[in-house]
Order: C-alpha cells, then structure tokens, then sequence
C-alpha cells in the first residue's frame, strides 16, 4: 500500500473540537429545546391538576354552601293551655319541666300552623320542637301570644335557595304547585327568612333533610379518633423506639421491618374485616360504637405511625447519641432525654397525617357497623355513633334532594378539618425542624 | 518485637490495656494491642487512616459496645478494676472516663444545660447555685466562660466550630472524669481553633489522663509526652514522644513519620 490514510497514519491526532461547527449548533438548539418541552410540559400538568383542584373544590363549595342555610317560616303562636293540655299552676310547680315535656306541643303546632292558611304544609313536621323549647326556656310565655319562626320543609327551603328550576314541566321539577305556590305566599306575606343552618350545626341525623345535622358524625370522628390516637402513638412510638435503638439487627426484625411495610400498604376494609371478626365476634364488643371503630382505625394507622417515628429516630445524627452516652447517659436516657425530644416533631408529623387519613377512613367503619343512622349525638365511646366520611356516604345515598348540598355541606366540614390537621403538621414541621 | 509497652519511668499508671482485640464481625480491626495510659501525661496515638487507633480508644470506655458486631477481647483495666467485667457498671465508666468526639457534638440545648446535663444525670448537684458553680468552673477551665458567661441560655449549636469543641470539652470536664479521651478533637476545626484546643489540652495534663486520637504528626508531637504508633490494627511502637519522633526504633513508624506513606 502506498497510500496512508492519515488517520491511520497519526491515531493520536485528533482535529481541535469545532464548537462553532452546524452539527454542534444543532445539538445546542436541540438541548435548548428539549429542556424548554420539558418545563412546558410540567407546568401544563401541574395547571391541569390546579384545574382539577379548583372544579373539584368549586363545585363541592357551590352544592355545600347552601348546607349551612336554612329557611324558617314565621308563624303566630298561641300558647294555650287548654290546647296543650297542662295546668298552668302544675307547669309552674316543681314537676313543671315534666308537665311541659310531655304536652301537645304537636297539637299546638298544627293549630298554629294553619293560621297560615293554605301554606300551613310549609312548615316542618319537627317545628313544634321550636315551640316546645321556647316555652322550656322561658314559662312565662304560657297563655301569651308570640311570633316564632320555625323551620321549613326541605322543599320549601330548596325553592327559597332556588335550588329548582321553576320552568321546568311540574312533573321533572321534583316540587309540586302546591309547595310553589306556598312559597310564593309566604314570600309575598314576608313570612320567610333564610339564616344560619344551627340545626346542621348543632344536631345529629334524621331522616327530614331540613332536620339533619353534622354534630352526631363529627362527636362520633373525634370520639373515634381519641381511642385511634391513644392505642396507635403510644404503641407505635414505642415499637419504633424498640425497633430503632434497642433491637437486635436479626432475621427477626428484618420480618418485623418487612411485615409493618407490608401492613402500611394492606387495604382499609382488610382491617374491618379483622374489626369485625375479631372485636364484635369473638369479643362482642359493642356494635357501631366508636371504641370499635377507633380500635379499628388503631391497627389501620399503627404501621403509618411507626414507619414515620422511625424515620424520625434514624434522622437524629448519632454524634448526639455518642454526646449522650460519653458523658455516662443510659441508654434509656438517651433515648427519652435526647432522641425523642429531636424526633418528636416528625413522629408528630407523621402521626397527624396518619390521623388525618384514619379521620377520612369509611370503609372498615361500615364492617364495624358504624354505618348506622343514629339521630342522638353520641354520648361516649360504646354509644352508637356514625363518622363525618361515613355520613358523607349515608347522605350521597339518599334518595331525598335536601341531602344534596348537606352532602357536600358535610365534605366541606370534613376537608375544612383535614385541612386544620395538615397545617398543624407542617407548622410543626417547619416550626420544630433543626438543623446540624 | 515486644508488644507489651510499659511507660517506665515511674510514672503512675491509670488504664493497662493487655492483649486486647477487636472484631468487627469476622473482620479483626486491632490485634493484640498493649499499653499502659500515664495518670500524669498526655498520650497521642497516631497512624494512618483505618489503622485502628479511633477503634482501640473507644475501647477505653466501651464505646464500642454500641456498634453492632463489634466484639473486644483482652483485659482493659481502669485503677486496676477490670472494666469488661460484668461488675463494672457502663454508664459510670463512661462517667470516670470521658469522651470528646470528632465532630463537635454539642446538645442543640443551652450552652448552661450542656454541661449542666452530666452533673444532672449522675446527681452531682441539686440546686441552682451548685449547678452554676460546676457550671461556671468547666467552662473556666475549657477556656470559655470569658466567651460565654454572658450567653448561657444561648444553642450550643449556634457556636463556632472551636466554640463548639471547647463547650465538648467543658461538657465532658463537668462530670468531674479521670480520663478524658479525645478522638482527633481538632479535625474539623481551622488552625486558629485548634491552638486553642492545644493550649486547653496542655492546661488539662495533670489534672486528667488524656488520651488523644489524631491524624496530625506535628499535634501529637506538640501536645503529647507519650505517643502511640498504630499500623494496620497493631500497635508498632509505644514510647515517649520525643523518642518517637526523633528516633523510632521501628522502620514503619520511621518511614510514617517521615511522611513515607499514610
């Protein structure tokens, strides 16, 4: 061969890098571009999430707003003995407040409402109960003349909120002439006012929409989440403790590492199931009752809690456990004097976001009966209760268009509180957060 | 070679360490190492890295009973008292003998509570006057209450590095320990700070055993009166320290000092 390529001839020649060369400028542009899709894509995800957010939030608050209002119908109340059937001298007496409880408070409601004239169906079938603890509240109003506003029926308070479309042929608008044509009475008389829901505030469960209340659900949440708190953080911190700093590192707490994994992710309902089988079968404990629940809810969040307090424990450097132990500390006071007072805020953390999902937990609470309809705000923790995420449920399922905006006036209750849980976790977070 | 150093020179002996190993699982970091720690002196051992110096001083307070595998063989005595005996109780050994780390290791509480807490937990004091007399006196004596005495309540971990070594020192000086043992107490720390150390170091010889870790040739030859070259899990050579450095009998830790290798 006579002629040598030259790079054969010089392998290690290598031409200077042409960074001005087409090809490079190319590669440039491309790098450029790639990198602006790639924000481009990002933020139309997260503007599509954003816009998720707020059609989810929007439209929960347009139907739940309403919840928090009702209508009430002026009505002019005789409070006649004679039609109540009690001695006015007796009611005054010693056993008066008995005499009054068991009078014809119905009996007078009726009598009153039909002063209305043909809108006297506007009033709620439970609005004697307004009229009933008016006179409890103040006995002198026996034998007087008052005005009192009580309740309306749900259909009534739908129309006041103009909740149906009035266009609409009477047989698809889900109200009759008749409840139109009372309402538009009461309106033009002024008999009508719409004002703040207390009852939805203030009471539990009924079948009449207009009646319902949130309190029963959330007594019975905060009932169950007390019993979940105090079984889970206590159990959970200290296994986490166990686990982090005295343990052995063998097969053995390798499983145990491996199966508190594993029991993060196992589904809720497998937890009722257990609930179920284990405390009101084998210890008949009581049905729908909170302790049930909240012990339920315990074995659901332990696994959270002790997955979070350990990663708390390992996050505290062990310069401060050698700190510790050099200066002639126990090991027990390391751990109670130095680690957990570090990793408290995110044990706490952790335990707040574990609570905040057992507060949102339906479905092992209806394994464990505490699907119930229950009209008594919950006394203590064998009660029958039911919980603001399984009301949530019971109310969606209602056939009645009243429990429309009370479902989503219930959401709202719920997220406004998950929503209070969560920033007491990042303000813990942020506010305990060390540095070293 | 005799691996058995004595101090010689009649000087009083405060820890005797014979025959001592240490496994790290199957894996054997100090062979058969024996020395004896001068009540009146300071001792530097020195070695490359990996050597197991760190590894025998943590022996010293069993330090290595937390590490997970770690397994000691030997006889470590304190006084004469076998301090791997069961009799022994840890929590005041670590009392007797004191630690300061290589990262300053400050409690991220007041600089009061990091000495006041080892006087506390051993129930040396009970009121506030008697806390802030131990209080007042260790950090006097690490060089830092003219720094600090106006600032007690402050976070020991807002301090400065050298700060923060000599809170560690205080903190360890407060129990009132026979020795105090210093793994590379300067390692972390600017040249400023770490003549600072050396100084304290020097001002604390004779008042406690100290037994110093440390990378740095020129630092033992500076603090200490007895050195210690570690090599590969043994210990090469024990004797004074100028002997050590101007004429080691070993050619390993000839060539170590004259910066060969490590």
């Amino acid at each position: 061969m006579a002629t040598v390529m030259p790079a054969e001839a010089a392998p290690q020649a290598r031409t200077p890098t042409d960074w001005q060369a087409p090809d490079m400028q190319r590669r440039i542009a491309a790098r450029y571009r790639a990198e602006r899709n790639f924000r481009f894509l990002g933020l139309a995800a997260l503007l599509l999430a954003g816009a998720f957010l707020v059609f989810l939030l929007g439209t929960i608050v347009r139907d739940g707003w309403s919840g928090f209002q009702r209508t009430e119908v002026q009505v002019s109340v005789t409070f006649d003995p004679a039609v109540l059937g009690v001695d006015p001298a007796a009611a005054r007496g010693p056993d008066g407040l008995t005499i009054l409880r068991r009078a014809d408070w119905v009996g007078l409601m009726l009598v009153s409402a039909n002063r209305l004239g043909p809108a006297a169906d506007a009033v709620s079938e439970a609005a004697w109960v307004r009229l009933r603890d008016a006179v409890i509240a103040d006995p002198a109003l026996l034998g007087q003349t008052r005005t009192i506003w009580v309740p309306a029926t749900s259909n009534i308070d739908l129309l006041a909120k103009g909740k149906f479309d009035l266009d609409a042929p009477a047989e698809s608008r889900g109200v009759s002439d008749e409840e139109v044509s009372d309402w538009r009475l009461l309106a033009q008389k002024g008999l009508i006012r719409t004002g703040l829901n207390t009852t939805f505030l203030m009471e539990a469960d009924s079948t009449d929409p207009e009646l319902a209340g949130i309190r029963g659900a959330a007594i019975g949440s905060l009932l169950t989440l007390l019993i979940t708190i105090s079984i889970a953080f206590p159990i959970g911190v200290l296994s986490a403790i166990y686990l982090e700093e005295f343990a052995p590192k063998n097969r053995w707490t390798d499983f145990i590492e491996v199966s508190i994994n594993n029991l993060a992710a196992v589904p809720s309902i497998i937890f009722g199931l257990l609930g179920l089988a284990l405390f009101l079968n084998v210890f008949n404990m009581p049905r729908s009752a909170p302790l049930v629940g909240g012990i339920t809810l315990a074995l659901m969040t332990l696994p959270v809690i002790v997955i979070a307090a350990r990663v708390a424990i390992k996050a505290v450097p062990p310069s401060i456990r050698d700190a510790a132990l050099g200066v002639g500390a126990s090991p027990i006071q390391v751990v109670f004097q130095h680690v957990l007072p570090l990793a408290l805020p995110g044990i706490l953390t952790g335990t707040i976001i574990g609570m905040a999902r057992a507060l949102g937990e339906t479905a092992p609470l209806l394994l464990v009966g505490m699907r119930a309809f229950v009209t008594d705000v919950p006394q203590g923790f064998a009660d029958p209760a039911t919980v603001l995420p399984v009301q949530v449920f019971l109310w969606s399922d209602d056939v009645q268009r009243g429990f429309i905006e009370k479902t989503s006036a219930a959401i709202i209750v719920l997220m406004l509180v998950l929503l209070l849980m969560n920033s007491l976790a990042i303000y813990l977070r942020n506010r305990f957060e060390r540095r070293w | 070679m005799n691996n058995t150093a004595t101090i010689g020179h009649n000087s009083p002996v405060k820890m005797t360490a014979r025959g001592v190993n240490v496994f790290y699982g199957a894996k054997q970091a100090i062979k058969n190492v024996s020395l004896d720690v001068s009540r009146e002196h300071v001792t530097a051992f020195i070695g490359p890295s990996g050597c197991g110096k760190s590894t025998f001083l943590r022996c010293l307070n069993r330090m290595n009973d937390t590490v997970e595998n770690a397994r000691v063989e030997g006889d470590i005595q304190l006084d004469g008292q076998d301090i791997y005996s069961p009799a022994m109780d840890v929590v005041q050994l670590r009392a007797r003998v004191g630690m300061v780390f290589q990262k300053p290791n400050p409690f991220p509480k007041s600089i009061y509570e990091n000495i006041a807490y080892g006087p506390r937990i051993h129930g040396l004091a009970r009121t506030k006057a008697e806390f802030d007399v131990i209080v007042e006196s260790a950090l006097r004596k690490a060089g830092l209450w003219d720094e600090v005495k106006d600032r007690l309540g402050e976070s020991g971990t807002a301090m400065s590095g050298g700060q923060q070594q000599r809170l560690c020192i205080a903190r360890a000086i407060a129990v009132e320990p026979e020795v105090i043992l210093m793994d590379e107490p300067c390692s972390a720390l600017d040249p400023i700070a770490t003549a600072r150390i050396e100084e304290l170091i020097d001002e604390l010889r004779g008042r406690y055993a100290i037994v110093i870790v440390t990378h740095n040739m020129q630092q033992a030859a500076r603090v200490s009166q007895r050195t210690a070259f570690f090599h590969l899990g043994t210990m090469v050579e024990y004797g004074e320290t100028s002997a050590i450095f101007t004429n080691p009998k070993e050619t390993r830790t000839k060539d170590y000092i004259t910066g060969r290798y490590g």
